[in-house]
Protein backbone atom coordinates (compact mmCIF):
# COMPACT_ATOMS: atom_id res chain seq x y z
CA UNK A 1 0.00 0.00 0.00
CA UNK A 2 1.09 3.50 -0.91
CA UNK A 3 0.02 6.55 1.06
CA UNK A 4 0.75 8.43 -2.48
CA UNK A 5 -2.35 10.76 -3.01
CA UNK A 6 -3.84 8.73 0.30
CA UNK A 7 -3.64 12.00 2.57
CA UNK A 8 -3.32 16.00 2.43
CA UNK A 9 -1.93 18.27 4.02
CA UNK A 10 -4.39 20.71 4.99
CA UNK A 11 -3.74 22.79 7.92
CA UNK A 12 -0.15 24.46 9.19
CA UNK A 13 0.90 27.07 11.39
CA UNK A 14 3.83 28.19 12.99
CA UNK A 15 4.39 30.21 16.24
CA UNK A 16 5.00 33.93 15.80
CA UNK A 17 7.08 34.35 19.18
CA UNK A 18 10.76 33.44 19.43
CA UNK A 19 10.89 34.24 23.27
CA UNK A 20 7.90 33.00 25.07
CA UNK A 21 8.47 33.06 29.00
CA UNK A 22 5.19 33.53 29.88
CA UNK A 23 3.40 30.57 27.95
CA UNK A 24 3.75 27.34 29.39
CA UNK A 25 4.83 24.50 27.09
CA UNK A 26 1.56 22.57 26.89
CA UNK A 27 0.10 26.26 25.69
CA UNK A 28 2.23 26.54 23.17
CA UNK A 29 1.24 23.15 21.84
CA UNK A 30 -2.25 24.07 22.18
CA UNK A 31 -1.80 27.57 20.64
CA UNK A 32 0.06 25.85 17.58
CA UNK A 33 -2.53 23.00 17.11
CA UNK A 34 -5.45 25.40 17.28
CA UNK A 35 -3.77 27.60 14.94
CA UNK A 36 -3.10 24.93 12.48
CA UNK A 37 -6.70 23.68 12.72
CA UNK A 38 -8.10 27.09 12.18
CA UNK A 39 -6.04 27.16 8.91
CA UNK A 40 -7.42 24.28 7.53
CA UNK A 41 -10.95 25.04 8.24
CA UNK A 42 -11.24 22.56 10.71
CA UNK A 43 -11.92 22.37 15.14
CA UNK A 44 -10.45 20.40 17.68
CA UNK A 45 -14.12 18.33 17.42
CA UNK A 46 -13.08 17.30 14.21
CA UNK A 47 -9.30 15.40 15.43
CA UNK A 48 -9.25 11.70 15.59
CA UNK A 49 -6.07 11.13 15.43
CA UNK A 50 -2.90 12.91 16.95
CA UNK A 51 1.06 12.78 17.02
CA UNK A 52 3.84 14.10 19.42
CA UNK A 53 7.14 13.39 20.00
CA UNK A 54 9.37 13.75 23.57
CA UNK A 55 9.20 17.66 23.56
CA UNK A 56 5.26 17.17 24.28
CA UNK A 57 4.60 17.93 27.80
CA UNK A 58 3.57 14.98 30.62
CA UNK A 59 3.24 11.43 29.97
CA UNK A 60 3.36 11.96 25.90
CA UNK A 61 -0.11 12.01 24.05
CA UNK A 62 -2.45 11.10 26.69
CA UNK A 63 -0.89 14.70 28.59
CA UNK A 64 -1.65 16.68 25.36
CA UNK A 65 -4.83 15.15 24.89
CA UNK A 66 -6.26 15.72 28.34
CA UNK A 67 -4.63 19.50 28.10
CA UNK A 68 -6.10 20.52 25.04
CA UNK A 69 -9.24 18.54 25.58
CA UNK A 70 -9.05 15.51 22.49
CA UNK A 71 -12.05 13.53 23.55
CA UNK A 72 -12.91 11.89 19.88
CA UNK A 73 -9.06 9.95 19.51
CA UNK A 74 -8.95 6.75 18.09
CA UNK A 75 -5.02 7.01 16.35
CA UNK A 76 -2.02 7.87 18.40
CA UNK A 77 1.63 7.79 18.00
CA UNK A 78 4.22 9.32 19.90
CA UNK A 79 7.17 8.30 17.88
CA UNK A 80 10.52 10.16 18.87
CA UNK A 81 13.02 10.69 16.26
CA UNK A 82 14.55 13.77 17.55
CA UNK A 83 13.78 16.79 15.08
CA UNK A 84 12.90 15.01 12.47
CA UNK A 85 10.03 13.39 14.64
CA UNK A 86 7.53 15.49 13.18
CA UNK A 87 7.89 14.58 9.44
CA UNK A 88 7.74 11.05 10.95
CA UNK A 89 4.67 12.14 12.06
CA UNK A 90 2.95 12.83 9.22
CA UNK A 91 4.29 9.79 7.32
CA UNK A 92 2.23 7.76 10.16
CA UNK A 93 -0.39 9.89 9.80
CA UNK A 94 -0.62 9.50 6.13
CA UNK A 95 -0.62 5.44 6.60
CA UNK A 96 -3.23 5.18 8.97
CA UNK A 97 -5.61 7.43 7.46
CA UNK A 98 -5.15 5.41 3.81
CA UNK A 99 -5.58 2.19 6.57
CA UNK A 100 -8.70 4.42 7.69
CA UNK A 101 -7.69 4.34 11.37
CA UNK A 102 -8.19 8.17 11.41
CA UNK A 103 -9.04 10.87 9.18
CA UNK A 104 -7.94 14.19 10.91
CA UNK A 105 -4.65 13.76 12.20
CA UNK A 106 -3.02 16.61 14.52
CA UNK A 107 0.69 17.02 14.47
CA UNK A 108 2.24 19.06 16.90
CA UNK A 109 5.91 20.28 18.13
CA UNK A 110 6.94 22.57 20.73
CA UNK A 111 9.33 24.00 23.13
CA UNK A 112 11.16 26.64 25.06
CA UNK A 113 15.07 26.26 25.13
CA UNK A 114 15.86 30.46 25.22
CA UNK A 115 13.38 30.88 28.65
CA UNK A 116 12.21 27.41 30.42
CA UNK A 117 13.38 24.14 30.96
CA UNK A 118 13.12 21.51 27.64
CA UNK A 119 11.92 18.11 28.30
CA UNK A 120 12.65 14.71 26.61
CA UNK A 121 16.23 13.66 25.52
CA UNK A 122 17.95 10.36 26.21
CA UNK A 123 16.83 8.12 29.35
CA UNK A 124 19.77 8.15 32.06
CA UNK A 125 20.92 5.06 30.90
CA UNK A 126 21.30 4.23 27.21
CA UNK A 127 23.82 1.39 26.63
CA UNK A 128 26.19 3.69 24.86
CA UNK A 129 26.53 5.95 28.22
CA UNK A 130 30.18 5.42 29.10
CA UNK A 131 31.71 5.40 25.82
CA UNK A 132 30.74 8.67 23.85
CA UNK A 133 29.07 11.92 24.62
CA UNK A 134 29.29 13.37 28.23
CA UNK A 135 32.47 10.85 28.90
CA UNK A 136 34.08 13.10 26.42
CA UNK A 137 33.16 16.78 26.81
CA UNK A 138 30.29 16.70 24.10
CA UNK A 139 27.98 19.08 25.01
CA UNK A 140 24.78 20.03 22.70
CA UNK A 141 26.01 18.89 19.20
CA UNK A 142 28.10 21.40 17.86
CA UNK A 143 31.05 19.17 18.65
CA UNK A 144 29.98 15.92 17.15
CA UNK A 145 28.67 17.60 14.25
CA UNK A 146 31.94 19.20 13.82
CA UNK A 147 33.76 15.88 13.07
CA UNK A 148 31.93 15.04 10.80
CA UNK A 149 32.59 18.77 9.44
CA UNK A 150 36.25 18.31 10.14
CA UNK A 151 36.23 14.45 7.61
CA UNK A 152 34.15 15.44 4.76
CA UNK A 153 36.83 18.51 4.00
CA UNK A 154 39.17 15.97 4.70
CA UNK A 155 37.87 13.73 1.75
CA UNK A 156 36.21 15.82 0.09
CA UNK A 157 37.97 19.37 0.37
CA UNK A 158 35.40 20.73 1.54
CA UNK A 159 35.91 24.58 3.07
CA UNK A 160 34.81 27.03 5.64
CA UNK A 161 33.45 29.61 3.29
CA UNK A 162 30.98 26.94 1.00
CA UNK A 163 29.87 26.40 4.84
CA UNK A 164 28.80 29.47 5.08
CA UNK A 165 27.17 30.29 2.16
CA UNK A 166 24.31 28.10 3.46
CA UNK A 167 24.36 30.36 6.26
CA UNK A 168 24.40 33.46 3.74
CA UNK A 169 21.27 31.90 1.75
CA UNK A 170 19.52 31.51 5.14
CA UNK A 171 19.96 34.72 6.77
CA UNK A 172 18.99 36.59 2.60
CA UNK A 173 15.49 34.45 3.17
CA UNK A 174 14.92 35.33 6.93
CA UNK A 175 15.46 39.23 6.29
CA UNK A 176 12.05 38.78 4.64
CA UNK A 177 10.47 37.16 7.27
CA UNK A 178 9.18 39.60 10.15
CA UNK A 179 9.04 36.89 12.17
CA UNK A 180 12.40 35.54 12.00
CA UNK A 181 15.04 35.76 14.67
CA UNK A 182 17.91 36.79 12.90
CA UNK A 183 16.91 39.28 10.20
CA UNK A 184 20.62 40.59 9.05
CA UNK A 185 21.68 39.26 6.01
CA UNK A 186 25.04 38.00 6.94
CA UNK A 187 28.57 37.84 4.51
CA UNK A 188 30.69 34.59 4.05
CA UNK A 189 33.20 36.70 5.53
CA UNK A 190 30.81 36.96 8.72
CA UNK A 191 30.08 33.64 9.05
CA UNK A 192 33.73 32.47 8.81
CA UNK A 193 35.11 35.16 11.34
CA UNK A 194 32.59 34.46 13.65
CA UNK A 195 33.81 32.45 16.99
CA UNK A 196 35.03 28.88 16.53
CA UNK A 197 32.94 27.01 18.72
CA UNK A 198 34.27 23.64 18.17
CA UNK A 199 36.18 24.05 14.85
CA UNK A 200 35.73 23.89 11.76
CA UNK A 201 32.14 25.04 12.83
CA UNK A 202 31.86 28.90 13.82
CA UNK A 203 29.17 30.02 16.05
CA UNK A 204 27.07 31.59 12.78
CA UNK A 205 27.63 27.84 11.54
CA UNK A 206 24.98 27.28 14.05
CA UNK A 207 21.10 27.47 13.97
CA UNK A 208 19.19 29.67 16.73
CA UNK A 209 17.87 28.56 19.93
CA UNK A 210 14.32 29.88 20.20
CA UNK A 211 11.02 28.58 21.85
CA UNK A 212 7.97 28.50 20.06
CA UNK A 213 6.74 25.64 17.68
CA UNK A 214 4.35 24.73 15.23
CA UNK A 215 1.82 22.10 13.98
CA UNK A 216 0.35 20.64 10.75
CA UNK A 217 -2.96 19.07 9.99
CA UNK A 218 -2.90 15.80 7.99
CA UNK A 219 -6.49 14.72 6.29
CA UNK A 220 -8.32 12.18 4.22
CA UNK A 221 -8.35 13.37 0.58
CA UNK A 222 -12.53 13.26 1.16
CA UNK A 223 -12.26 16.06 4.11
CA UNK A 224 -9.64 17.79 1.80
CA UNK A 225 -12.50 17.92 -0.79
CA UNK A 226 -14.62 19.15 1.59
CA UNK A 227 -12.44 22.44 2.39
CA UNK A 228 -11.98 25.76 1.64
CA UNK A 229 -8.34 26.23 1.79
CA UNK A 230 -5.80 24.68 -0.65
CA UNK A 231 -4.18 21.46 0.74
CA UNK A 232 -1.10 19.72 -0.17
CA UNK A 233 -0.65 16.07 -1.23
CA UNK A 234 1.58 13.90 0.60
CA UNK A 235 3.19 11.93 -2.32
CA UNK A 236 5.36 9.92 -0.54
CA UNK A 237 7.87 9.09 2.01
CA UNK A 238 10.85 7.25 3.64
CA UNK A 239 12.72 6.32 7.09
CA UNK A 240 15.47 5.06 7.54
CA UNK A 241 18.14 5.11 10.86
CA UNK A 242 21.96 4.97 10.48
CA UNK A 243 23.68 3.34 13.62
CA UNK A 244 27.58 3.54 14.60
CA UNK A 245 27.60 0.08 13.29
CA UNK A 246 29.91 -1.36 16.06
CA UNK A 247 32.63 0.95 15.43
CA UNK A 248 32.68 0.88 11.67
CA UNK A 249 32.02 4.71 11.84
CA UNK A 250 31.69 6.36 8.80
CA UNK A 251 31.11 10.61 9.30
CA UNK A 252 30.56 11.11 5.40
CA UNK A 253 27.45 10.58 4.88
CA UNK A 254 24.23 10.05 6.55
CA UNK A 255 20.97 7.77 6.40
CA UNK A 256 19.20 10.16 4.15
CA UNK A 257 21.02 7.68 1.49
CA UNK A 258 18.57 5.45 2.23
CA UNK A 259 15.22 7.50 3.21
CA UNK A 260 15.41 9.78 0.20
CA UNK A 261 14.98 7.16 -2.32
CA UNK A 262 12.46 5.39 -0.50
CA UNK A 263 10.55 8.48 -0.56
CA UNK A 264 11.19 9.47 -4.04
CA UNK A 265 10.24 5.88 -5.35
CA UNK A 266 6.84 6.03 -3.83
CA UNK A 267 6.08 9.74 -5.13
CA UNK A 268 7.29 8.63 -8.65
CA UNK A 269 9.54 11.72 -8.90
CA UNK A 270 13.35 12.50 -8.82
CA UNK A 271 15.85 14.80 -7.51
CA UNK A 272 15.42 16.86 -10.99
CA UNK A 273 11.56 17.29 -10.28
CA UNK A 274 12.00 19.04 -6.91
CA UNK A 275 11.37 22.91 -7.02
CA UNK A 276 12.18 23.60 -3.14
CA UNK A 277 13.65 21.95 -0.85
CA UNK A 278 13.02 22.25 3.25
CA UNK A 279 16.20 20.53 4.70
CA UNK A 280 16.57 19.93 8.27
CA UNK A 281 19.53 22.93 8.74
CA UNK A 282 20.93 22.03 12.26
CA UNK A 283 24.03 23.14 11.02
CA UNK A 284 25.72 24.37 7.74
CA UNK A 285 27.08 20.91 7.32
CA UNK A 286 23.89 18.91 8.03
CA UNK A 287 22.41 20.71 4.94
CA UNK A 288 25.34 20.31 3.14
CA UNK A 289 25.48 16.38 3.72
CA UNK A 290 22.59 16.21 3.23
CA UNK A 291 22.30 17.49 -0.40
CA UNK A 292 24.51 15.02 -1.40
CA UNK A 293 22.54 12.29 0.49
CA UNK A 294 19.41 12.96 -1.20
CA UNK A 295 20.36 13.12 -4.45
CA UNK A 296 20.53 16.74 -5.65
CA UNK A 297 24.70 16.27 -6.14
CA UNK A 298 27.42 13.76 -6.22
CA UNK A 299 28.96 12.95 -2.70
CA UNK A 300 31.45 15.54 -2.17
CA UNK A 301 30.05 17.97 -4.28
CA UNK A 302 28.09 19.53 -1.76
CA UNK A 303 30.36 22.41 -0.88
CA UNK A 304 30.85 23.36 -5.10
CA UNK A 305 26.77 22.83 -5.18
CA UNK A 306 25.96 26.02 -2.69
CA UNK A 307 28.26 28.15 -4.58
CA UNK A 308 26.61 30.92 -6.39
CA UNK A 309 24.17 31.47 -4.59
CA UNK A 310 21.78 28.00 -5.43
CA UNK A 311 20.22 27.69 -2.06
CA UNK A 312 18.60 31.40 -2.46
CA UNK A 313 15.07 31.88 -3.63
CA UNK A 314 13.34 32.86 -5.66
CA UNK A 315 15.63 31.70 -8.35
CA UNK A 316 18.49 29.69 -7.12
CA UNK A 317 18.85 25.99 -8.44
CA UNK A 318 17.64 25.12 -5.67
CA UNK A 319 15.84 27.57 -3.53
CA UNK A 320 15.62 25.85 0.21
CA UNK A 321 14.36 26.85 3.59
CA UNK A 322 13.01 30.05 2.42
CA UNK A 323 11.67 31.25 5.69
CA UNK A 324 15.01 31.64 7.25
CA UNK A 325 15.63 27.60 8.09
CA UNK A 326 16.66 26.88 11.94
CA UNK A 327 19.39 28.61 10.56
CA UNK A 328 17.94 32.22 10.57
CA UNK A 329 14.57 31.74 11.45
CA UNK A 330 13.09 29.06 14.45
CA UNK A 331 14.69 26.49 16.14
CA UNK A 332 11.81 25.38 18.72
CA UNK A 333 12.56 23.38 21.32
CA UNK A 334 15.86 22.28 19.61
CA UNK A 335 13.80 20.51 16.76
CA UNK A 336 13.95 21.65 13.41
CA UNK A 337 11.26 19.19 11.95
CA UNK A 338 7.86 20.89 12.14
CA UNK A 339 9.08 24.06 10.84
CA UNK A 340 10.54 22.09 7.58
CA UNK A 341 6.98 20.72 6.75
CA UNK A 342 5.24 24.54 7.42
CA UNK A 343 7.80 26.30 4.75
CA UNK A 344 7.11 23.53 2.51
CA UNK A 345 3.02 23.97 2.84
CA UNK A 346 3.52 27.46 2.24
CA UNK A 347 5.51 27.35 -1.04
CA UNK A 348 3.18 24.89 -2.10
CA UNK A 349 0.02 27.45 -1.68
CA UNK A 350 2.17 29.85 -2.87
CA UNK A 351 1.58 31.31 0.79
CA UNK A 352 5.77 32.02 1.16
CA UNK A 353 6.82 35.68 1.88
CA UNK A 354 7.38 38.22 -0.74
CA UNK A 355 10.64 37.62 -2.27
CA UNK A 356 11.24 34.37 -1.63
CA UNK A 357 8.01 32.22 -3.24
CA UNK A 358 9.28 30.08 -5.47
CA UNK A 359 8.05 30.31 -9.10
CA UNK A 360 5.42 27.83 -10.22
CA UNK A 361 6.57 25.56 -7.01
CA UNK A 362 4.89 22.16 -8.19
CA UNK A 363 7.28 19.47 -6.04
CA UNK A 364 8.91 20.01 -2.44
CA UNK A 365 11.01 17.67 -0.76
CA UNK A 366 11.11 18.02 3.46
CA UNK A 367 13.67 15.95 5.41
CA UNK A 368 14.79 16.06 8.70
CA UNK A 369 17.63 14.47 10.26
CA UNK A 370 17.15 13.02 14.13
CA UNK A 371 19.90 12.40 16.23
CA UNK A 372 23.66 13.09 15.51
CA UNK A 373 25.99 13.45 12.01
CA UNK A 374 28.47 12.73 14.57
CA UNK A 375 27.26 9.39 15.91
CA UNK A 376 23.69 7.64 15.01
CA UNK A 377 21.06 9.44 13.21
CA UNK A 378 17.13 8.89 12.32
CA UNK A 379 16.40 10.22 8.87
CA UNK A 380 12.31 11.03 7.63
CA UNK A 381 11.86 12.18 3.77
CA UNK A 382 8.74 13.64 2.39
CA UNK A 383 7.82 14.33 -1.10
CA UNK A 384 5.00 16.41 -1.39
CA UNK A 385 2.92 18.37 -4.15
CA UNK A 386 0.10 21.21 -5.14
CA UNK A 387 -3.55 19.67 -4.04
CA UNK A 388 -3.91 19.11 -7.73
CA UNK A 389 -0.54 17.24 -8.85
CA UNK B 1 50.84 -1.81 31.33
CA UNK B 2 49.84 1.53 31.44
CA UNK B 3 49.85 3.17 34.67
CA UNK B 4 46.29 5.03 35.39
CA UNK B 5 46.76 8.58 36.27
CA UNK B 6 45.18 11.19 38.37
CA UNK B 7 46.87 14.42 36.47
CA UNK B 8 43.94 14.62 34.18
CA UNK B 9 43.56 18.73 32.29
CA UNK B 10 40.21 17.99 31.26
CA UNK B 11 37.07 16.57 33.58
CA UNK B 12 37.00 12.60 34.45
CA UNK B 13 33.14 11.73 34.47
CA UNK B 14 32.26 8.56 35.66
CA UNK B 15 30.47 5.91 33.66
CA UNK B 16 27.27 4.09 35.00
CA UNK B 17 28.56 0.60 34.91
CA UNK B 18 26.20 -1.75 34.09
CA UNK B 19 26.47 -6.09 33.80
CA UNK B 20 27.47 -5.65 30.34
CA UNK B 21 30.30 -3.57 30.74
CA UNK B 22 31.72 -4.24 34.56
CA UNK B 23 34.73 -6.54 33.15
CA UNK B 24 35.57 -3.80 30.41
CA UNK B 25 36.08 -1.07 33.37
CA UNK B 26 37.33 -3.15 35.69
CA UNK B 27 40.19 -3.58 33.22
CA UNK B 28 40.72 0.28 32.58
CA UNK B 29 41.66 0.31 36.20
CA UNK B 30 44.50 -1.77 35.06
CA UNK B 31 45.48 0.41 32.59
CA UNK B 32 43.58 -2.25 29.82
CA UNK B 33 41.57 -1.54 26.89
CA UNK B 34 39.24 -4.07 25.65
CA UNK B 35 37.23 -4.37 22.62
CA UNK B 36 34.53 -6.82 21.64
CA UNK B 37 35.82 -9.47 19.56
CA UNK B 38 33.02 -12.08 18.01
CA UNK B 39 34.05 -15.88 18.45
CA UNK B 40 31.83 -16.81 15.86
CA UNK B 41 32.25 -14.39 12.95
CA UNK B 42 35.79 -12.83 14.40
CA UNK B 43 34.81 -9.10 13.93
CA UNK B 44 36.04 -6.49 16.62
CA UNK B 45 33.43 -4.34 17.89
CA UNK B 46 32.85 -1.02 19.90
CA UNK B 47 31.37 -0.36 22.50
CA UNK B 48 31.19 -3.26 24.36
CA UNK B 49 28.34 -5.37 24.89
CA UNK B 50 27.53 -9.28 24.88
CA UNK B 51 26.23 -9.20 21.14
CA UNK B 52 27.80 -9.09 18.10
CA UNK B 53 26.34 -6.42 15.72
CA UNK B 54 27.83 -7.75 12.84
CA UNK B 55 26.55 -11.42 13.18
CA UNK B 56 24.40 -11.09 15.89
CA UNK B 57 26.06 -13.91 18.14
CA UNK B 58 25.73 -13.79 22.07
CA UNK B 59 29.27 -15.69 21.64
CA UNK B 60 31.77 -12.94 22.10
CA UNK B 61 34.75 -12.18 24.60
CA UNK B 62 36.30 -8.93 25.48
CA UNK B 63 40.25 -9.55 24.71
CA UNK B 64 42.73 -6.30 25.20
CA UNK B 65 43.08 -4.29 22.56
CA UNK B 66 46.84 -3.07 21.81
CA UNK B 67 46.05 0.44 22.46
CA UNK B 68 47.51 2.01 19.52
CA UNK B 69 45.40 3.86 16.63
CA UNK B 70 44.92 6.97 14.12
CA UNK B 71 42.96 10.13 14.60
CA UNK B 72 39.96 9.42 12.38
CA UNK B 73 38.56 12.99 12.89
CA UNK B 74 38.45 15.87 15.56
CA UNK B 75 37.12 18.79 16.80
CA UNK B 76 38.84 21.73 18.81
CA UNK B 77 35.91 22.62 20.97
CA UNK B 78 36.61 25.72 22.32
CA UNK B 79 33.55 27.08 23.61
CA UNK B 80 31.05 24.96 25.34
CA UNK B 81 28.70 25.73 28.80
CA UNK B 82 29.24 23.84 32.01
CA UNK B 83 31.97 21.98 33.34
CA UNK B 84 33.99 21.57 30.72
CA UNK B 85 34.00 25.15 30.27
CA UNK B 86 37.26 25.87 31.80
CA UNK B 87 38.90 23.24 30.08
CA UNK B 88 38.73 24.34 26.66
CA UNK B 89 39.89 24.22 24.05
CA UNK B 90 40.37 21.08 24.47
CA UNK B 91 40.20 17.91 21.42
CA UNK B 92 37.49 15.42 20.84
CA UNK B 93 38.03 13.19 18.59
CA UNK B 94 37.57 9.41 16.90
CA UNK B 95 40.66 6.96 17.21
CA UNK B 96 40.89 4.45 14.97
CA UNK B 97 41.96 1.39 16.91
CA UNK B 98 44.49 -1.06 15.04
CA UNK B 99 41.95 -3.62 15.61
CA UNK B 100 39.69 -1.77 13.11
CA UNK B 101 36.99 -0.21 15.54
CA UNK B 102 36.87 3.87 15.80
CA UNK B 103 35.97 5.32 19.29
CA UNK B 104 35.12 8.71 20.54
CA UNK B 105 37.81 10.23 22.83
CA UNK B 106 40.26 12.93 23.94
CA UNK B 107 43.62 13.80 22.41
CA UNK B 108 45.44 15.02 25.60
CA UNK B 109 49.30 16.06 26.56
CA UNK B 110 49.47 18.09 23.41
CA UNK B 111 48.81 21.32 22.43
CA UNK B 112 45.56 21.60 20.41
CA UNK B 113 46.83 22.91 17.10
CA UNK B 114 49.21 19.56 16.84
CA UNK B 115 46.59 16.96 16.32
CA UNK B 116 46.06 16.46 12.50
CA UNK B 117 44.04 13.57 11.27
CA UNK B 118 45.82 10.29 10.75
CA UNK B 119 48.31 10.94 13.51
CA UNK B 120 49.48 8.19 15.42
CA UNK B 121 47.89 7.86 18.91
CA UNK B 122 48.37 5.70 22.03
CA UNK B 123 45.39 5.00 25.00
CA UNK B 124 46.32 6.77 28.53
CA UNK B 125 43.73 6.28 31.08
CA UNK B 126 42.50 8.38 33.95
CA UNK B 127 40.93 7.74 36.74
CA UNK B 128 37.12 8.67 37.38
CA UNK B 129 37.82 7.70 40.93
CA UNK B 130 34.57 5.66 41.23
CA UNK B 131 35.90 2.48 40.56
CA UNK B 132 37.19 3.00 36.71
CA UNK B 133 39.22 4.74 34.02
CA UNK B 134 38.48 6.82 30.93
CA UNK B 135 40.51 5.71 28.13
CA UNK B 136 42.08 9.24 26.41
CA UNK B 137 44.62 9.33 23.38
CA UNK B 138 47.99 11.19 22.85
CA UNK B 139 50.61 11.44 20.42
CA UNK B 140 52.66 9.25 19.48
CA UNK B 141 55.74 9.02 16.70
CA UNK B 142 54.78 7.20 14.23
Amino acid sequence: MSINGRAFLAGAFEHPGRELPNDSLAQIHATVCLGALADAGLTMEDVDGYFCGNDAAGAGWISMADYMGLRNLRYMDATESGGASPIYHVSHAAAAIAAGKCSVALVSLAGKPRTGIQPGGGGPVVPEDGFEGRMYGVVGSTSTYALAARRHMYEYGTTSEQLAEIKVAATIHASHNPNAFLRKVLTVEDVVNSPLIADPLHRADCCVITDGGGAVVVVSPEIAASLPRASVKILGSGEAGKIVNGGRTDLTYSSAVWSAPRAFAEAGVTPADVDYVSIYDSFTITVLMMLEDLGFCEKGEGGRFVQDGALVAPFGRLPFNTDGGGLANNHPGHRGGITKLIEAVRQLRDEANEGVQVPDCQIALVHGNGGDLGTRMRSATMILGREDS
Amino acid sequence: MTTVRTDSALPVPAPIINPDTAEYWAATLEGRLLITRCSQCGEASWYPRPICPFCHSTDTVLEQASGRGTVYTFSVVRKVPGPWAKAAPYVLAYVELEEGPRMMTNIVDCPVEDVSIGAPVEVAFFDTGEGSALPRFRLVDA
